[in-house]
């Protein structure tokens, strides 16, 4: 069952990343697609650079618009963020996101002794706010040159699905491009090996300590239309939850962390079938009403 | 939090952020989002 669930995940989320970054000829010309789509931000982290790419990363999309030097605050990308935050929340994380995925493939791979966080987890987890206000809004809003436009800095400097997505694929096939390397692509490279490797041991370290994207969707999760509820009634605090959860959330305890991907791992898992999600129980009964939610939905 | 409230708070949240998309679009922000997307952002490559 668990396996069936795993796979099922795999499918959708291969299955989105070739459904948004679907125009081929990018990828064989080098170019990227410039059509009308691009103006609707995609619920991923996935660069607009990606040749195949058909509509736009609300994180670049974001500083795109603040360090553009004509606004101080971006409706259009919060808009779209509060969008996919309150429909869903992190299940953006589990389900729709292509550098998610790379992760998860990553760390199938049968190498290494598998841990879910890297030593110093408890306080790695908030680094992800820091590189939301700083390299996200602040630093693109603030540091600025004679035009009056900054940088996107977290594109800039840190993004390993812009160096993976946009940057190997455009310069294998782009030759103009590749004569224009220098040491920031090293470093870009340097990050996105470092990220590579450490998924093959970690679960998904980029989601949990660095990506601004998730850090916002997270903040949705106890108020998205999509939550996880725990009947307290069939709860027996065997724990096994938090065991078979990769991003370690105690879930009888808080089924709607702000660290949780929504893998629905843990509901399958779940002896008692203790854990609902809302979508269940939105399940519309034979006489027409809809199913109250069950037991308590603890945070 | 009440079962009626969880189920307004994210009907309200979804309300604003089609207004905010909106206002956003108003104010050229989609313009200016796409005007960045379909051209190859140097920065997220590794040149820039
Ligand atoms: S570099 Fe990263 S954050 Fe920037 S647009 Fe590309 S995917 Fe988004
Ligand atoms: S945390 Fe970021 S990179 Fe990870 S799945 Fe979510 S949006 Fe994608
Ligand atoms: S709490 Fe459950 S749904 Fe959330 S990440 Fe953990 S196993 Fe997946």
């Amino acid at each position: 069952m668990a396996k069936k669930r795993t796979t099922l995940r795999l499918w959708v989320q291969a299955g989105w990343f070739a459904l948004t970054n679907g125009y081929a000829k990018g990828f064989l010309e080098g170019k990227i697609y410039k059509g009308a789509t691009k103006f609707v931000c995609v619920p991923g982290l996935n660069c607009y650079s990606c040749p195949g790419a058909l509509g736009s990363c609300p994180i670049g999309s974001l500083q795109a618009v603040l360090d553009s030097g004509k606004f101080r605050f971006s409706c259009y990308v919060f808009g779209f963020l509060m969008l996919f935050g309150a429909l869903m929340g992190r299940f953006v994380c589990g389900w729709l996101c292509p550098f998610g995925l790379v992760q998860d493939l990553l760390h199938k791979i049968p190498l290494f002794h598998k841990k879910k966080n890297l030593p110093g987890h408890q306080w790695l987890k908030y680094l992800k706010y820091v590189v939301l206000v700083l390299f996200v809004i602040l630093l693109p809003m603030t540091v600025v040159g004679i035009t009056g436009m900054g940088d996107p800095w977290f594109c800039k400097y840190i993004c390993p699905s812009g160096t993976l997505f946009g940057g190997v694929p455009l310069l294998l096939s782009n030759p103009t491009l590749r004569s224009a390397i220098g040491w920031l692509f090293s470093w870009k490279m340097f990050l996105l090996v470092l990220i590579v490797v450490l998924s093959i041991k970690y679960y998904r370290p980029f989601c949990k300590y660095l990506c601004p994207l998730g850090a916002v969707y997270g903040l949705f999760n106890p108020v998205a239309l999509y939550r996880l509820t725990v009947d307290q009634d069939k709860c027996v605090h065997c724990k096994g939850c938090q065991q078979v959860c990769k991003m370690d959330i105690p879930v009888w305890e808080k089924p709607n962390s702000v660290e949780c991907i929504r893998c629905g791992d843990c509901k399958t898992f779940c002896p008692t079938g203790a854990i609902h999600s809302t979508l269940e129980q939105l399940r519309v009964k034979p006489y027409g009403g809809i199913e109250a939610e069950k037991g308590g939905e603890n945070k | 939090m009440k079962n009626r409230t969880k189920q307004t708070v994210p009907l309200l949240l979804i309300a604003l952020s089609l207004l905010l998309i909106g206002a956003g679009t108003v104010r050229g922000e989609a313009q200016l989002v796409l005007t960045k997307a379909i051209n190859i952002c140097m920065e997220c490559i590794g040149i820039g």
